[in-house]
């Protein structure tokens, strides 16, 4: 649940553990709620339209501006070397970024980070008894999580949760349309043997059709950053350890498959991966579904934004095959079932990864179709990541969780903000 | 070595079988709740009630009828005997002779005697004073029974009442409030002996009292049937167990019914227990399984909002009236989505039982046409019941239908009605409409 600095009433300034404003006595955990669910003011834009809403059809006959330079070339992993990113070109749609307003849209409200940690939910549900209910504000919480007087469901800790740590930021949202978060997200930062650092993010998007799509995310998130960070600090290389970690998290997720499911009809658990590694002037990506990573450099005038990942996806797959127009893929209504995913019924598993050497200072954008479903090309996603998204990687990922709300909000929506190079420690 | 720290209650455990997805704008939410108790007596590692907690009385129609023809009367006497011989050492039992009036034929000293060898044999020697003459007023006997009942401090009370003849020596009303003042004091199973019995009435004491209804058309089956039934009755472990809803505010609960074993309706039997809580009589249960299906209606919601439509629980009252114990819980959920895949999609369980309990709407429905004379009606209700009958797998309700009706075609429910139905058949059929088979697995 975002926390309240100050009370959305009177403006007190609160402490995270309050439950009701000690000046004016406003309930704090409905008001949370209600101004994290209010629509997103769109950021000011010169061109506006780049961000128009959509409702997660990709749009047919609509101009992809400067749809990017042709994905990274990607090499069989096993072969060693890296390549620069393609050399800017000049796109008519990267309108220059003008910052947001530096105070939140929904006003006073600053969702607390790093609020991961279980340990501290248990002990906030364990002090608070009762609760009352964030819908109707009358009744009290029932422990199995339902308003003891409506019965409407209680936000859950997954429904928003943010983490920062030096080198990246991520935020995850249930969205406006979906009862829970099927998305998750896990980050880390690793001390290479080199004495260097290395920060990791991985974004993970559950398959809603298959059973217990949130644990699967959480299970294949939770899995590769660990196996990243063992086989980092191992001194392993990143296009080896990536392929490594999306091993891994398939298995995790394979294994997910052999609990007990109490719908033997429904598929096994799936999801999809990407993840993120920066090390020194390296950056590394690796995927499996249609979970994206995107390059957004500082400079918007001049340097081409980059997507990094190709989709498994029928849309994907059929313009790679040279079947159908981009244009003509995306408006079919099996655009976006996916080809490729982490799980037991996955019928193979084949990780992508791919490494780049930027030349310039940016930022890494790695998310779920939550939100390229509202900026899908590189040129609108660069249009809506602030211009400071280096300095400030938090409140970049808020804002274009933000952006994929304002536009409806009709998925879950996860975005990491990895700054590039890693800032230097001290 | 004997567990004596094993609960004396059984397990009991609520399966909630629901599609939680609504599409927008959608209020109606449907559930099968499946509640299994194990531990009972009749698995074979438990000794089942404590047989000290147990009392049964047996109410035989001693009503002139009997004696036409007089096999009758021996044959209920027989079956009595077989039951006195199921009965446990150590439970509280009673016989008494049915008419229009109630008398007590054994032990006969206004209370109960308890269960041995010797008091099952005086019992069975008591059997001859059995004569059938006069008439019959069932309310009366009834009371007796729970007067006979309430003598014996035990947990669980139940009857078994045979009777061959229509409740003619009192009005309706006085058997109405016998079963009011009845109901929730014992359970009670019924068989009707013979054809000249009226299926509601016997249908409704049974319902009233939380037992099983069923027809003895040939005399010569009592004695196996009441065999069973007694030993039915000394399986059951937990008496007055109650489904209780809770159901949040602004919501309306549609109906509540058991689906099987067999189709009851308990909507209007709710009694309050608490703010936005109601309890459902269920009766005494031993090893068993028995589905529910709850209809709640709940103010539509957003897509992406859920709510709990209903937690479904069973409460066994505390001895001393305190907060009941809880022994199962299951929660009914809503979800609103946009993905029609999701709410489109009906649960196999909801779809079942909705089935069955139309089969037993259509069945009575049906015969009831057929007796006022409406055969077009007739037919076309017998006709949607061989339908839903054979698609889901009743075939034992299937079998009854071919005897009342002539059937020309199974998928389509085309049939013709018989132009002579034997009375037997066709009060068999309607006292076993509301049976139902689970879902096929």
């Amino acid at each position: 649940m975002p926390q309240l600095t100050v009370c959305p009433s009177c403006a007190e300034r609160l402490e995270p553990e309050d439950k009701f404003c000690g000046n004016c006595g406003t309930d704090l955990a409905a008001a949370a709620v209600a101004s994290a669910r209010k629509p997103w003011q769109p950021p000011a834009h010169a061109d506006g339209s780049l961000v128009a809403p959509r409702t997660g059809e990709p749009a047919a006959g609509r101009p992809a501006p400067g749809y990017g330079p042709p994905p990274p070339r990607q090499e069989p992993d096993t072969a060693p070397g890296d390549y620069g990113l393609a050399p800017p070109e000049l796109s008519a749609a990267a309108t220059p970024y003008q910052a947001p307003r530096p105070e939140h849209s929904a006003p006073g409200v600053v969702p607390r980070a790093g609020a991961t940690d279980p340990r501290e939910v248990l002990l906030t549900e364990g002090d608070s008894p009762a609760r009352p209910c964030v819908a109707c504000g009358t009744g009290t919480v029932d422990p199995d999580g339902y308003c003891g007087h409506c019965g409407h469901a209680q936000p859950r800790e997954r429904d928003h949760m943010e983490e920062e740590l030096a080198g990246v930021a991520a935020v995850t949202d249930r969205g406006l349309r979906h009862h829970r978060n099927e998305d998750a997200f896990a980050v880390c930062t690793v001390d290479l043997p080199d004495g260097g650092p290395a920060v990791v993010a991985v974004v993970c998007d559950g398959v809603s059709s298959a059973a217990r799509p949130d644990e699967a995310s959480a299970a294949a998130a939770r899995s590769a950053s660990a196996s990243l960070r063992t086989a980092l600090a191992d001194g392993t290389a990143p296009r080896e350890a990536m392929h490594q970690a999306l091993l891994t998290a398939a298995e995790a997720v394979n294994s997910l498959a052999d609990d007990h499911d109490p719908d033997p009809d429904a598929n096994a658990p799936a999801c999809t991966c990407v993840s993120a590694i920066t090390t020194g002037d390296l950056l590394t990506v690796g995927w499996i579904g249609d979970s994206r990573a995107y390059w957004i450099p500082d400079d918007r005038t001049g340097e081409q934004p980059a997507r990094l990942t190709e989709d498994d996806s029928w849309a994907a797959r059929m313009v790679e095959a040279g079947l159908m127009s981009e244009a003509e893929a995306y408006a079919d209504v099996r655009a976006h079932a996916i080809t490729g995913w982490l799980g037991a019924d996955a019928v193979e598993l084949d990780p992508h990864t791919a490494s780049f050497q930027p030349d310039r200072p940016g930022v890494v954008i790695v998310c779920t179709d939550g939100l390229w479903n509202y900026a899908e090309s590189a040129a609108e996603l660069a249009a809506v990541v602030p211009a400071d998204a280096r300095e400030h990687p938090l409140r970049s990922a808020r804002t274009l969780v933000g952006v994929a709300l304002d536009g409806g909000g009709h998925d879950n929506v996860t975005v990491a903000v990895l700054p590039f190079p890693t800032p230097q420690p001290g | 070595m004997a567990n004596f720290s094993k609960s004396p209650v059984p397990q009991f455990t609520a399966e909630v079988y629901q599609n939680e997805y609504l599409p927008e704008g959608a209020g109606e939410v449907n559930a099968i709740v499946t509640v299994t108790s194990t531990g009972g007596g009749t698995t074979g590692s438990h000794p089942g009630a404590s047989a000290s907690s147990a009392a049964v009385v047996i109410m035989v129609d001693c009503s002139g009828s009997m004696d036409y023809p007089p096999t009758k009367m021996r044959n209920a006497r027989e079956a009595t005997a077989a039951a006195i011989d199921t009965i446990r050492d150590g439970v509280a039992f009673a016989v008494v002779a049915g008419t229009h009036k109630a008398e007590e034929v054994y032990p006969g000293n206004g209370r109960t005697a308890i269960a041995d060898p010797a008091t099952r044999e005086q019992a069975k020697q008591a059997l001859r004073k059995l004569k059938p003459s006069g008439g019959t007023a069932i309310g009366t006997w009834l009371r007796l029974a729970d007067r006979l009942l309430s003598s014996a401090d035990v947990a669980i009370r139940h009857g078994i009442l045979l009777t061959d003849g229509r409740n003619e020596h009192e009005k309706p009303e006085e058997l109405r409030a016998a079963l009011d003042d009845c109901a929730g004091r014992f359970t009670c199973d019924c068989r009707g002996v013979g054809t000249d019995w009226e299926v509601k009435e016997v249908t409704g004491i049974a319902s009233a009292l939380l037992g099983t209804a069923d027809i003895v058309a040939d005399p010569s089956g009592l004695e196996a049937d009441f065999r069973q039934m007694m030993e039915t009755a000394m399986g059951k472990e937990v008496a007055d167990v109650s489904l209780r809803l809770w159901t949040p505010k602004g919501t309306r609960i549609k109906y509540v019914k058991q689906v099987a074993p067999t189709v009851e309706e308990l909507t209007d039997r709710r009694v309050e227990a608490g703010p936005r809580a109601g309890d459902y009589p269920t009766g005494s249960w031993g090893d068993e399984s028995r589905d529910y299906h709850v209809c709640v209606e709940v103010p539509p919601a957003g897509v992406g909002q859920e709510m709990l439509a209903a937690r479904v629980s069973l409460v066994l009252p505390s001895a001393d009236g305190g907060a009941p114990q809880v022994l199962s819980q299951g929660l009914v959920r809503a979800v609103w989505t946009d993905d029609m895949a999701a709410s489109t999609k009906i649960n196999a369980q909801v779809a079942h039982y909705t089935g069955q309990a139309e089969l037993a709407q259509v069945i009575q429905q049906g015969l009831e046409a057929r007796k006022a004379g409406d055969l077009d009606t007739a037919t076309s209700k017998l006709g949607r019941a061989v339908q839903l009958a054979t698609e889901s797998g009743n075939e034992d309700t299937a079998k009854l239908l071919a005897k009342v009706v002539d059937v020309v075609d199974v998928a389509t429910g085309t049939v013709r009605l018989k132009q002579k139905v034997a009375d037997a058949d066709e009060m068999t059929l309607e006292t076993r409409s509301t049976k139902t088979v689970r879902v096929k697995k």
